[in-house]
């Protein structure tokens, strides 16, 4: 049975006996019985996550690489948080969606990370994140110009100044809506935050964004 | 959709909540912008995406193994040159204490030839003194008295 989430119900099935809804009594299941049921369910729930991994990696990769610019880290952190998922999938009642869930995890991992190497800033030898430069450089070229695409990288790169130097939450909120167009109703569920204050993330993003690009026209 | 639409009908002021109003950049302008940021963002994680990630992986941890080879290479050299100073600091040394005792050595030598010259020599004095021939009784005599005034 699928839920509005799009995922399999995959609630405990009684060994001993079914009941209906109308409370009619089937015949004891066997244990032989069972047992299929039980790996019949183990594998719907593999390839459930076998799908959701397919369909959300490359957006939680994405959002993990504009959060840290690095995109080593960003892989590392991906696959973190898709083993974190698969060891909890069991758990997921489907509240929210998986995409919700998932971005949840990637970035309390990320949170994680930063106070670690915040605590261990003297492990770290050397930091793998791109220049701002580096990160501007990859725009579409579409049917543009060479000045406008000038224009438009030099822009890009404002506007990655303007993330770096955002707040954490901040940044997760503003990469959230305009990069990943997440509802706000969403970024309140990834993040834990009420929609108030998730508002109020943006609108501070957003007036330091329009400040970098303002200013230094 | 501009961005002040999409807050309309949401409790509050949109211009409060987006920082619209801050600036003197149009709406129509920051939403080219983000749009151009978003196609950036996306183009970029599209491209590392599907790049095989296995040589960063491994040039991560050869990096480890650089930094680990360094410190060795370090260490060895630094072995072998403190090493080396201490062998030739002992060296030295050695060499110091063995001219001392070489020269103390020479010292105590000549020191014993000069004695047993002047042994000699009194030993000369006095034997010839003793052996003079009695022809020359007068003459020693005469030489002694010398002596004694």
């Amino acid at each position: 049975m699928r839920n509005a989430t799009g995922r399999v119900n995959s609630q405990p099935v009684r060994a001993s006996t079914c009941v209906m809804a109308a409370g009619t009594a089937l015949e004891p299941m066997t244990g032989e019985a069972a047992a299929e049921i039980a790996a019949l369910q183990l594998e719907t729930a593999t390839e459930e996550f076998s799908s959701v991994v397919a369909s959300h990696r490359p957006q939680i990769f994405r959002f993990l690489l504009a959060s840290t610019r690095d995109v080593d880290l960003a892989e590392t952190l991906t696959q973190e948080c898709f083993l974190k998922a698969h060891r909890n999938w069991g758990g997921f009642r489907g509240d929210s969606s998986a995409m919700t869930w998932l971005m949840r995890i990637a970035i309390n991992l990320q949170k994680d990370h930063w106070r670690n190497r915040r605590m261990q800033f003297w492990r770290q030898t050397r930091n793998h994140a791109v220049d701002l430069d580096e990160a501007s450089d990859w725009l579409p070229s579409g049917e543009r110009s060479a000045e406008q695409k000038m224009l438009a990288r030099e822009q890009v790169g404002r506007v990655w100044e303007a993330v770096k130097g955002l707040s954490e939450r901040q940044r997760t909120v503003f990469l959230l809506r305009y990069v990943e167009e997440q509802e706000l109703s969403a970024i309140a569920q990834a993040t834990g935050l009420s929609e108030g204050t998730v508002k109020a993330h943006l609108s501070r993003a957003l007036a330091r964004v329009r400040a970098e690009l303002g200013g230094k026209r | 959709m501009s961005y002040k639409e999409r807050f309309e009908g949401e409790p509050g002021s949109a211009d409060d909540r987006t920082g619209l109003n801050e600036g003197d950049l149009k709406d129509s302008e920051l939403e080219q912008v983000l749009s151009n940021f978003r196609s950036s963002v996306r183009a970029w994680s599209e491209a590392e995406y599907s790049r095989p990630r296995a040589a960063a992986k491994a040039a991560r941890g050869r990096s480890w193994r650089l930094a680990a080879g360094w410190a060795l290479g370090c260490a060895l050299v630094a072995g072998g040159v403190g090493g080396g100073v201490y062998e030739r600091h002992q060296r030295l040394e050695t060499a110091r204490i063995a001219a001392v005792h070489e020269a103390e050595q020479k010292r105590l030598a000549v020191e014993e030839k000069a004695r047993e010259e002047e042994e000699l020599l009194a030993k000369v004095d006095s034997d010839v003194s003793r052996e003079v021939p009695s022809a020359m009784e007068p003459l020693a005599q005469l030489m002694a008295e010398d002596e004694t005034q």
